[in-house]
């Protein structure tokens, strides 16, 4: 857990720059020099040196990101402070990923030279443990989590976020439109970025550029946000369902009884896919919001195709026991 | 499935024009074709997607092609991404 699966990894002058986008959020500054900048960071998970500090180093967790909380601040400055440094050069021998200060607390200037000798990079925040630690993990994770992008639509219809896929020009971008229209929100057309979240979320979103942009033929492109205003778009949705738009095959079963559920595998998250054969006369859009209002229902804890199942087989066993009461 | 890694030519890179003259003849194709540029994958059937890339001169891109006339799409979709499509267009 914790470290990135796809080998993908970050440098500490990117964390620095994502804390700034996202409001300063980590408030943090680097102390070490600009060669540390470049080092790489592949997990998101946090070790407190605590026991480090006092000479145990059995399950010395180096690559991990090193918080120094007060704790391990004020023991770190008696070791210095007593000349103790026997642990400190013991803690630079290993290959720490990088080692961060809360509490806006600076690190002894002994600690900075030996961690630009070893090319650590150590960093102040001026946040308290607990909120940094949050936050760090939690921009990291995101930054480091799995991604792919899909060629479709993400939609958000009565607050469910729905994939709609299929080939080109079957009326994806059509039927998104007629959604947005009645109400509904766009989040990305053609390409989706979708990220998962610890292996069980999916976060779609527009890539940049084309955020907000559709392309109608016919039409060319069109601006969403322009023409609809701020109710038409949403930045980002979790993929909840998705929607398989296929070109009508007579040949093809289809369900009918929405019994046996499909599911869509996106980054080793299985969604609950539906697969709709699209016919001049029938009315997607409507058909998409019927879906999402039944996934609500699901979710719920109602289930229309079982409930009605069980009805059936209730009468069918009534009307047996009649029979042969008679 | 087969693919080529190209370099684009066109001097102005593959702007508005250039991108749907590319989903025009990828849509011609039966195979599914992707364009690929620094590990972003999109489909060069969809305008919006190729646009996406904004790939400049000199830029590199993978064409990736999967179907029955994989190569043909490949081999037209590489020559068109190398050619001065600009001047093409005006022509």
């Amino acid at each position: 857990m914790g470290i990135s699966e796809n080998g993908k990894c970050i440098t500490i002058e990117r964390l620095l720059e994502l804390g700034y986008e996202a409001e300063d959020l980590l408030h943090l500054r680097i102390v070490t020099n600009d060669e540390t900048l470049q080092k790489e960071i592949s997990t998101y998970d946090i070790n407190r040196p605590g026991l480090t500090l006092t000479g145990d180093y059995d399950y010395f967790d180096y690559e991990k990101l090193q918080i120094f909380g007060r704790g391990e601040y004020s023991y770190l400055k008696k070791l210095v402070d007593e000349d103790k440094l026997e642990n400190i050069y013991k803690f630079f021998s290993y290959m720490v990923t990088c080692c961060i200060f809360s509490h806006d607390n600076e690190p002894p200037a002994l600690f900075v030279e030996l961690a630009d000798k070893a090319k650590v990079p150590v960093l102040i925040s001026s946040l308290p443990t607990n909120i940094l630690v949050t936050r760090i993990t939690r921009i990291l994770e995101d930054e480091l989590a799995p991604r792919t992008s899909i060629h479709g639509v993400l939609v958000e219809v009565f607050g469910v976020g729905i994939l709609i896929i299929g080939k080109s020009g079957v009326g994806k971008s059509e039927c998104a439109l007629e959604l947005i229209e009645r109400g509904h929100r766009l989040v990305a057309d053609d390409v989706v970025e979708i990220h998962s979240i610890a292996d069980t979320l999916l976060i779609g979103s527009g890539a940049k550029l084309i955020q907000h942009h559709m392309e109608i033929r016919g039409l060319g492109i069109l601006n969403i946000e322009h023409l609809f205003g701020v109710r038409g778009i949403r930045d980002t949705k979790q993929v909840q369902l998705v929607i398989s738009l296929d070109e009508w095959d007579s040949k093809k079963e289809y369900d009918r009884l929405g019994l046996e559920k499909s599911t869509y595998s996106i980054l080793g998250v299985e969604i609950p896919l539906f697969t709709i054969p699209v016919k001049p006369g029938r009315n997607i859009p409507i058909l998409i919001e019927t879906a999402a209002m039944n996934y609500r229902l699901l979710k719920m804890g109602y289930d229309s195709a079982k409930d009605f199942e069980l009805q059936l087989k209730k009468r069918i066993e009534d009307e047996h026991h009649r029979d042969t009461e008679a | 499935m087969i693919e080529k890694v190209i370099t684009i030519k066109n001097e102005s890179g593959l702007h508005a024009r250039p991108a749907a003259i590319i989903v025009q003849k990828a849509n011609s194709f039966k195979s599914d074709v992707f364009l690929e540029k620094d590990g972003d994958r999109v489909n060069a059937k969809s305008i919006m997607g190729v646009m996406m890339l904004a790939a400049a001169l000199g830029a590199e891109v993978k064409v990736i092609a999967d179907g029955k006339d994989e190569k043909e799409a490949v081999d037209t979709i590489c020559t068109l991404l190398e050619s001065d499509i600009d001047r093409e267009v005006k022509q």
